[in-house]
């Protein structure tokens, strides 16, 4: 191929040049070079920070930065397995292992860093890892199956993590550092001790102020280490996690400058010594003479050198902030700032509960001004402590309030108004408060998610979203917009708040909650709107109302949308169609005979859903009773396909039958499909239980789904497949059958109770303030105190189910809708006609172009044939 | 449109006269029914939260699918009530046809009363 245009070429595919691949196309720079991108690893680049989330079941897939298409959309010839052996600035060329060799105009070295391992003897043994790639997870995980207990070398943050997979792993765990503390560069002493005590409270065995001297090896694997203060452990895996190395190996042996201890040096627009070569991320050495082992300075490089090759000012990088905030082992963990008060004349103000494992620490001027500070075991104000440090204000309320714990009588939350316009609210993306108003008032963004898309901000950690939201709402109350976030016309209220009106008030109709709580004038006949949701809330709440359970009774029959009126799917013909519950997808040979005997009779279409059951199209409403008589006597119930409701809990085969399955994931499936089914909600409701982490029931793609592992289920919840795919996250992990029911029941009712009209769990999920850690505090931590109540309704709907289709038949006043023609009962509607295709019916929409056309059809010299009838005709 | 709560049946005028349509009892407020026509043609024929009576085309202009008796009614803040389609939920005026969201459509408006 050949080319005008420079060759630009990215050595080194990881998070940091992903990010620079994005900000190249962000500028509008892609199309102006031939880039070329050389991947050591053998996939693109995905989230090393989230790393250890392989181990709570997200897969190499999911961790994937790019959405599909993103490098081919741009044109990037990407190279993966390809790593670089050779520079040769001169020539302007690099050879790949492989021995090929690329030229470039422009390169862009983006290498990463490599694990740091201690030089003791054994190291190479089998059984020793390092912690950085999937690969060395996956090596991790194989061998863990054979083993008992695992050592962790190296205390700091990402030991942390590694000791918490080799928990998950199920093994007997030890952290050995060689400083005093754990975390030595983030927390102080005070902090490391609050953080030792949690983490050994959970079963891991600490060990600091011992460096390794040797790995014990027998028969070449790894069997114990040997310690500086001449202790031993045994032991059968170790993983080195004793810091990273900034990998400037090819830069160095090319003869471009890089620092004494390491590291590509680069001017403050992370130019290399050749002006050709540009380093960013962890291989880089900033002119402040360090080396940013963080995502985000790696990405604000990345940024800069994207814009300066779109001929875009940038600002010189300089050095970055190196505040974190993690959690680890479930603990929370921030350090921001000059977090160990080395500026001079520094103070600090220190809370410590050691009882709950919790440490605050502020370092502040002696104005008052903030420095920076540690957070171990609570860290919910680093959102807005961070952007408040080396402000050099006054912080706006005493300091010793800020550290205090939520509900002491002077501790202090700040909002988003404490913050100045120039304060960084999302770190990972450097984004200002000011930017963040600015989407408010200049772009028109309304919504926390809108903003995140304008901005960026909070799509990184996430951890500044809660802060987000509340300078959001600030803006827009300040900038007068009025967002009616009311439910319709008819109300100003949101399904959430008719929701506890109508619980606490206990009304059970809607004529009685448009009279006092409605806006609409007096007399007003409410909307298509407001009805079919206030219906579904009073479902919801029947037993505790003690309405009707039943849809179609009294006012609630008339409130439903057609499909809850006649408990079945309306089509564009004005026909009908059934489904049938068929639990788990599991179902007998007899029934499927019934199922195709019906179809048969009536002349329906069928079809597989992907939901596991089988569709039947084409009822008119005068046959959906007969239909069900059939239905109902050979054991079916209704599936609810037409309702805002639980629909299917699909499954894989599981453990019964499949070699793979670890749990009887059918068994499961069908326990919660009868336990939710007829539940009504703020939108439908989808499940699937997967037997095994191969995934098959795709459960991560559903409201709620649920995956099989050795120990038990883990709970994945906000899944959608749709127009906006969204793979559900991690609620719980390794629950038995009964935890398992108990956090979904408390789930289910959380979302109904808090929804909004029509909001599906995964819009749900991004907007409730908080998000997952929010519901996740209320679901499983029962933050809120309702997590009883929660139970108790759940307990009642299921006591008070009863198949609304039995229950329809058996009731003459209900059955009386079921006319095609009020004055002509048994007559067919006419308009429902069907004509062939691949050996069933389709809707005969000729028929349905004009009235004239109809009238025509009805000619009696051109009879009305059934659909049964055509199909005859057609074989 | 008649307004009457104590009369006991529903009647609709077509080419062939006043013909009856049902019991008045048997019309849900907020909610329609269907009637077939002598000619062949099909009528919606609703009863509204304040008992008063409408009757339209029941044939949804959008689709061309005789389901308008099927929406459910609303009014609006000027306390016009309308029909939504079940289909796709445009709205049409109950008194006047028209549809409120798309100008240029219309549907016929029936004589109804209660004798």
């Amino acid at each position: 191929m050949t080319t005008t245009k420079p060759t630009l070429l990215l050595v080194g595919y990881g998070m940091v040049g992903h990010r620079f691949l994005e900000a190249l196309a962000e500028a509008g720079a892609a199309a102006r070079y031939r880039v070329v991108v050389l991947a050591e690893e053998p996939r693109p680049a995905y989230d090393r920070v989230g790393l250890t989330s392989y181990f709570s079941g997200r897969s190499a897939d999911d961790l994937l930065l790019a959405e599909e298409g993103f490098t081919d959309r741009h044109g990037f010839e990407v190279h993966l397995s390809s790593p670089a052996v050779s520079l040769d600035p001169a020539a302007r060329t690099v050879t790949t292992a492989a021995g090929r060799t690329l030229s470039y105009d422009t390169l862009v070295l983006a290498t990463g860093s490599y694990p740091f391992v201690p030089p003791v003897d054994g190291r190479d043994a089998e059984g020793c890892f390092v912690y950085r790639t999937i690969e060395d997870l996956q090596a991790i995980e194989a061998y863990a199956a054979g083993a008992r207990v695992g050592a962790v070398v190296g205390g700091g943050l990402l030991g942390l993590e590694a000791a918490g997979a080799l928990k998950g792993l199920g093994l007997e765990t030890h952290v050995v550092e060689f400083a005093p503390r754990l975390m030595p560069v983030q927390v102080d002493e005070a902090g490391g001790a609050a953080l030792r005590r949690t983490i050994e409270s959970m079963g891991v065995v600490v060990h600091t102020g011992i460096g390794t001297k040797a790995i014990t090896v027998a028969d070449g694997r790894a069997v114990g280490m040997s310690f500086t203060d001449d202790s031993e452990l045994a032991t059968d895996l170790v993983v080195f996690s004793a810091g990273v190395r900034p990998r400037d190996q090819l830069a160095r042996e090319a003869g471009l400058a890089v620092g004494e201890r390491g590291g590509i040096a680069i001017d403050e627009h992370c130019r290399t010594s050749d002006p050709h070569v540009f380093a960013i991320g962890e291989c880089a050495l900033a002119v402040d003479g360090r080396v940013y082992g963080l995502v985000a300075p790696g990405y604000e490089m990345a940024v800069s050198v994207a814009r300066q090759l779109a001929e875009q000012a940038v600002q010189p990088f300089t050095g970055a902030d190196l505040s974190t905030k993690l959690k680890l082992l479930g603990v929370d963990v921030a350090s921001f700032g000059d977090a160990f008060g080395s500026t001079p004349g520094s103070l600090d103000v220190v809370y410590s509960d050691s009882r709950s494992g919790v440490y605050k620490k502020l370092v502040v001027t002696a104005e008052g001004a903030l420095l920076g500070g540690i957070l171990v075991g609570d860290a919910s104000a680093y959102a807005t402590l961070r952007p408040l440090t080396g402000t050099g204000r006054p912080l706006p309320v005493p300091a010793e309030s800020l550290v205090l714990p939520a509900g002491a009588d002077t501790a202090v939350s700040l909002g988003g108004s404490a913050l100045p316009d120039d304060a960084v609210v999302c770190s990972c993306n450097n984004v200002t408060k000011g930017t963040i108003r600015a989407a408010v008032t200049d772009h028109q963004c309304t919504t926390v998610p809108e903003v995140k898309k304008c901005t960026r901000a909070g799509t990184n950690c996430g951890s500044c979203v809660k802060l987000l939201g509340t300078i959001v709402a600030d803006e827009l109350e300040a900038s007068g917009v009025e967002v009616d976030r009311g439910l319709c016309p008819c109300f100003a209220h949101t399904r959430a708040e008719l929701y506890e009106i109508v619980l606490v008030k206990r009304i059970s109709t809607h004529r009685r909650l448009l009279a006092e709580h409605g806006r609409a004038p007096e007399g007003s006949e409410g909307c298509e709107v407001c009805k079919p949701t206030v219906a579904s809330i009073i479902a919801s709440l029947a037993p505790v109302l003690e309405a009707s359970g039943h849809i179609l009774d009294g006012e609630q029959g008339a409130l439903q949308d057609t499909n809850d009126h006649f408990l079945a799917n309306l089509q564009k013909n004005g026909s009908y169609s059934v489904v049938p519950r068929i639990p788990g997808g599991e179902i007998t040979p007899d029934k499927l005979i019934v199922i195709g005997e019906v179809a048969k009779e009536f002349g329906l279409y069928t079809k597989i859903t992907g939901g596991q059951r089988i569709d039947l199209f084409g009822a008119s409403v005068d046959q959906l009773p007969m239909i069900w008589s059939r239905l109902v006597a050979a054991g079916f119930e209704s599936g609810h396909a037409y309702g805002k409701s639980l629909r299917t809990v699909k499954s894989c085969v599981g453990s019964t039958w499949c070699r793979y399955g670890v749990q009887d994931s059918v068994a499961m499936a069908i326990q919660l499909e009868l336990r939710y089914r007829g539940l009504r909600s703020p939108h439908k409701l989808k499940s699937a239980v997967s037997g095994c982490a191969r995934e098959c029931a795709e459960a991560r793609g559903k409201d709620f789904g649920v995956i099989a592992t050795t120990n038990g289920w883990n709970l994945y919840v906000g899944g959608n497949g749709g127009a906006t795919p969204r793979h559900a996250d991690l609620l719980a992990q390794d629950l038995d059958d009964e935890q398992l029911v108990r956090l979904i029941d408390r789930f289910l009712m959380f979302y109904i109770r808090t929804a909004d009209r029509l909001e599906r769990t995964s819009t749900w999920l991004e907007r409730i303030e908080g998000g997952l850690d929010h519901v996740r505090e209320v679901v499983v931590e029962d933050s809120l105190g309702i997590a009883d109540e929660l139970e108790a309704l759940m307990a009642r709907h299921i006591g008070d189910y009863q198949d609304e289709w039995a229950a329809t038949l058996a009731d003459p006043d209900r059955m009386r809708r079921f006319v095609s023609f009020v004055n002509a009962p048994g007559v067919p509607d006419p308009s429902i006609r069907f004509v062939p295709e691949r050996d069933q019916v389709k809707p005969d929409l000729v028929l349905l172009a004009t009235e004239e056309q109809l009238l025509a059809a009805l000619d009696p010299d051109n009879a009305p044939f059934p659909a049964a009838r055509i199909l005859e005709e057609a074989r | 449109m008649t307004a009457t709560a104590t009369a006991t049946r529903v009647e609709l005028l077509s080419a062939a006269g006043w013909s009856p349509v049902c019991d008045w009892d048997l019309l849900v407020p907020g909610r329609g029914v269907a009637v077939l026509l002598p000619d062949g043609r099909q009528a919606a024929v609703f009863r509204d939260g304040s008992d008063r009576l409408y009757a339209v085309d029941n044939r949804d202009p959008f689709t061309g699918a005789y389901v308008l008796s099927r929406g459910l009614l609303g009014s609006t803040s000027d306390g016009r009530v309308y029909v939504a389609s079940p289909l796709l939920k445009q709205r049409f005026d109950l008194a006047t046809g028209e549809c409120l969201d798309d100008e240029g459509v219309r549907i016929a408006v029936h004589a109804a009363r209660s004798v």
